[in-house]
């Protein structure tokens, strides 16, 4: 175990390196300066030598490299062209409402997922299974920006239960926040719901023809017991893999989510600043959610390996 | 009536004494919207403290008549008859009281122990939640007892062994945890579906040996499903032949062996590939030119380890030599590394070390262009004819693919070639166009051994040719395999778990350990004079189909295992 956790933490820290590096690479691909390009033509050569200060462009290239993981290190993700504030003050909370949206839908659709899929596989080719079946389907199949529209078009203006109103925060004021909070991760919740599903049905099918749940059932053990132990249990392990290929396609699909419900996440500031050629800003948005998706997979591949002994030895 | 009615029985049990009664029987399967019979009227009962043998082939109906007694069929299964343990009618039964007779009055062991336990939680957990399924114990004493049953079933290092993980055991001691939970509840009947079939002869030996002894010490009944008829005569009191799910016959095992009454079983006697005395392969079989065709000096082969982690050594330093005609029965147990010998000499795994002349020329020498030449040399048969054939090609495009990629002959000569291999393997020529699926096991392998000879080959290696089939259809194989080498006088490196296999068609034998030649030479010296322990052993373990014999190997492999 111990050797897996040094060579995947290695892993994982040269990712790190990498993703960093190509982010830095990218600004400087941009043809052109990216000074000139981020300022348009109107701009005087002063203002432009002035923004190549700022971004550290007058420095030779090594220097620059060297300077970008320095500041990294220590928490300098540059500063807004746009704005003019350091991008570190703006980030955080806006990574942490995104994740809200994300690990909270990711959590639903885990505990309905799972619940649903073994309720199919213990009634396959019962009416109960071909209705889960074919919801799934469904839910698969809608684009996000169609799940999102057509929930805030029911249940915002044609009855509307959850008005839209103006982001609050948690701490300001619970009751509220919860209730801005339903749509957005429901719609999130939707697609990946249905995609564990069909994932946990598949899998008990498999394990509840297997010749240990035959055994399970030959000691005697109550039915219940059989299936929750025996064939759920293990059942899991393919659904957990696949929750973190999930967990990428959330991250994803919160970027729409966030611009329907005018959510204050990670991709309202990035969408902004592509618009605005904000580069720091952009640069820093990539690298978050690139680093979230690292961890993600870091922290699946731990889970799997918790779940699993035969994971172990091999 | 609570003893069988099937004619020909002799069960000598009295009513008193049954403690499982099958009457009349019947179970059929919903396949497709349709009720398939698996099982018609089948009867037959068990007494206290006695071993009944159900044997019969694949899709004879002995499994699942087994699994019948529990309740573990499935819902697509629908039973009829009666089912009587005890006092009690079993058919129709509800759940609850099914669940309190499961495991703890009547208990199952089954074939695959590494399918059969959960992977996901160690031995000792499982044996634990057997115990406590039944009793409501504290945790603590069901574990003691857990251990205790682990000593019991002989399992080395318990203490240790209770954590582990069914992954980390061998075939062997896995198959003792399963039994080790069989018995937790000191069952009146134990049913054990192939309980030997996935392990090698000598661990086969030493769970038959445990389960012998559990039988006297808990006085339980055993119903031991089989398809060996050496675990019959080595086990058995009482045996029942099945059928097409039905029985044919039932009998004391002495009788059963000595004066089989059905055509049936003894069909299913003669079978056994036994060494009959006064018809060894003949020692000048083939040219007597005395030219060696396969010479395999020193080989190693070695696995290489992952990024600078130690290999795995499978073969160290072996050497064997055929002569032309000759076949050489490559025996050992799994891991003992015959099948990467055999590998190593078609070139499937690299030799790391020593020489392997096929027809005077060393194939590790070779440069790829020089050993396509020599490939046309030597072809191999391979040990499940399911997955060794593709399934997309008609088995007649399977037969000329060695042939197109040789560039034998063109197309009509090689259209012609096949059906004439199809005729030698004794099928129909007509079926060049059929598919593997639509053959039998027994069909299949004919195919990989028509295709292996495409080529007329001068060596031929068989990696377990016949161990996936059936015993009738593994006889049937054997004897074809037989007069083709006979007609065609090729060589052959036999590679076989089984002895009495090769026995039966080696005229050399060389015997393996952990990768290193224990003993070789000529099969009839080796098999009847061993000069080794491990081969001693081995023969010993080999049960053979005779009540007395085996009695007697019986007592001879309990004096080698002390």
């Amino acid at each position: 175990m111990r050797r897996f956790l040094v060579r995947r933490f290695g892993q994982a820290i040269v990712q790190l390196l990498l993703v960093g590096s190509i982010v830095f690479f990218l600004a400087r691909l941009i043809p052109g300066d990216p000074a000139r390009a981020a300022l348009g033509d109107a701009a005087t050569e002063e203002q432009v030598a002035l923004t190549r200060a700022a971004m550290h462009l007058d420095e030779p290239f090594l220097g620059q490299f060297l300077g970008f993981w320095a500041r990294l290190f220590q928490g300098d993700l540059g500063t807004s062209m746009i704005s003019g504030r350091a991008v570190m003050q703006d980030l955080p909370s806006r990574i942490g409402n995104s994740l809200e949206l994300v690990l909270l839908a990711l959590a639903v659709s885990l505990v309905v997922g799972i619940v649903l899929g073994r309720i199919a596989a213990t009634r396959a080719d019962k009416p109960a299974d071909h209705a889960l079946v074919a919801g799934s389907i469904f839910g698969i199949s809608l684009p996000v920006f169609v799940v999102g529209t057509l929930l805030l078009l029911v249940f915002a203006v044609l009855f509307p239960i959850l008005p839209p109103r103006r982001f609050t925060s948690p701490w300001e004021d619970p009751v509220a926040h919860l209730q801005i909070l339903i749509l957005p991760v429901v719609t999130l919740a939707a697609a990946s719901c249905a995609v564990i599903t069909r994932m946990t049905r598949a899998a008990m099918l498999e394990t509840l023809n297997a010749d240990y749940v035959r055994t399970a059932r030959a000691k005697g053990l109550a039915e219940k017991r059989v299936i929750r132990r025996h064939a759920l249990r293990t059942a899991m392990l393919p659904v957990v893999s696949m929750t973190t290929v999930e967990l990428t396609t959330l991250i994803g699909s919160t970027v729409l989510v966030e611009t329907i419900f005018g959510w204050p996440g990670m991709s309202s500031l990035l969408m902004n600043a592509v618009g605005q050629r904000d580069y720091p800003v952009i640069q820093a948005v990539v690298l978050a959610a690139a680093t979230i998706v690292i961890l993600v997979n870091l922290v699946g591949d731990l889970a799997v390996r918790v779940l699993d002994p035969r994971a172990e030895d091999n | 009536m609570t003893t069988g009615t099937t004619t020909g029985t002799e069960t000598g049990t009295t009513p008193s004494d049954t403690i499982l009664a099958v009457e009349r029987l019947s179970v059929d399967f919903q396949i497709a919207g349709e009720w398939t019979p698996a099982v018609k009227d089948v009867s037959f009962s068990v007494a206290k403290g006695e071993v009944v043998a159900l044997v019969g082939e694949s899709g004879s109906g002995k499994s699942v008549s087994s699994m019948s007694v529990l309740g573990l069929l499935g819902p697509n299964a629908r039973r009829r008859g009666s089912i009587r343990f005890g006092g009690t009618e079993l058919l129709g039964l509800d759940e609850e009281a099914l669940r309190a007779i499961r495991g703890r009055r009547i208990a199952m062991i089954f074939q695959e122990p590494m399918t059969a336990l959960n992977p996901v939680y160690t031995i000792g957990e499982q044996i634990v939640e057997a115990i406590q399924c039944h009793e409501p114990v504290p945790a603590a004493e069901a574990r003691a007892r857990t251990l205790e049953l682990l000593k019991k079933v002989g399992i080395p290092e318990p203490e240790r062994r209770m954590h582990s993980y069914p992954h980390q055991l061998s075939g062997g001691q896995r198959q003792r945890a399963m039994i080790a939970m069989a018995v937790s509840g000191s069952p009146e009947v134990i049913i054990a579906d192939e309980p030997t079939t996935a392990l090698d002869v000598t661990v086969q030996a030493e769970i038959l040996e445990l389960l012998r002894r559990l039988r006297e010490d808990l006085g339980s009944a055993v119903v031991i499903i089989t398809h060996d008829m050496g675990v019959v005569a080595d086990l058995a009191d009482r045996v029942v032949v099945m059928r097409e799910g039905q029985v044919v016959e039932e009998a004391p095992v002495t009788r059963l062996f000595s004066d089989p009454r059905h055509e049936y079983t003894r069909k299913l006697l003669s079978a056994v590939p036994r060494q009959q005395p006064g018809e060894e392969p003949e020692a000048d079989a083939g040219d007597a030119g005395g030219s060696t065709t396969l010479r395999v000096a020193d080989l190693e082969v070695e696995y290489p380890g992952r990024l600078g982690r130690k290999g795995f050594k499978a073969v160290h330093g072996v050497s064997v030599t055929i002569e032309k005609g000759k076949v050489l029965g490559l025996v050992g147990e799994s891991g003992s590394g015959k099948s990467t010998i055999g590998r190593a000499i078609v070139g499937l795994v690299r030799a790391s070390a020593g020489s392997i002349e096929i027809c005077g020329q060393d194939v590790t020498s070779l440069k790829p262009k020089e050993l396509r030449g020599l490939r046309r040399k030597y072809s191999m048969v391979f040990q499940d004819p399911g997955s060794s054939l593709n399934p997309r090609l008609s088995i007649g495009d399977s037969i000329a693919a060695p042939m197109i990629v040789n560039r034998y002959a063109d197309r009509r000569a090689v259209q012609q070639r096949v059906l004439d291999l199809l005729d030698q393997v004794e099928l129909p020529t007509g079926w060049a166009d059929r598919f593997p699926h639509e053959l039998s096991g027994g069909q299949r392998q004919r195919v990989g051994i028509a295709r292996a000879l495409a080529l007329d080959p001068e060596l031929l290696i068989a990696d377990e040719p016949t161990s996936a089939l059936d015993v009738s259809v593994q006889a049937t194989v054997l004897r074809l395999f037989q007069d083709l080498q006979d007609r065609l006088g090729f060589s052959c490196l036999f590679i076989s778990h089984d002895l009495g296999v090769v026995e039966l068609l080696s005229h050399d034998v060389a015997v393996l350990q952990h990768g290193r030649l224990v003993e070789s030479g000529p099969a009839r010296d080796v098999l009847r004079d061993p000069r080794t322990d491990y081969t001693r052993r081995l023969i010993a373990a080999a049960p053979v189909p005779d009540p007395v014999e085996q009695a007697e190997r019986r007592r001879l492999w309990r004096e080698m295992a002390g």
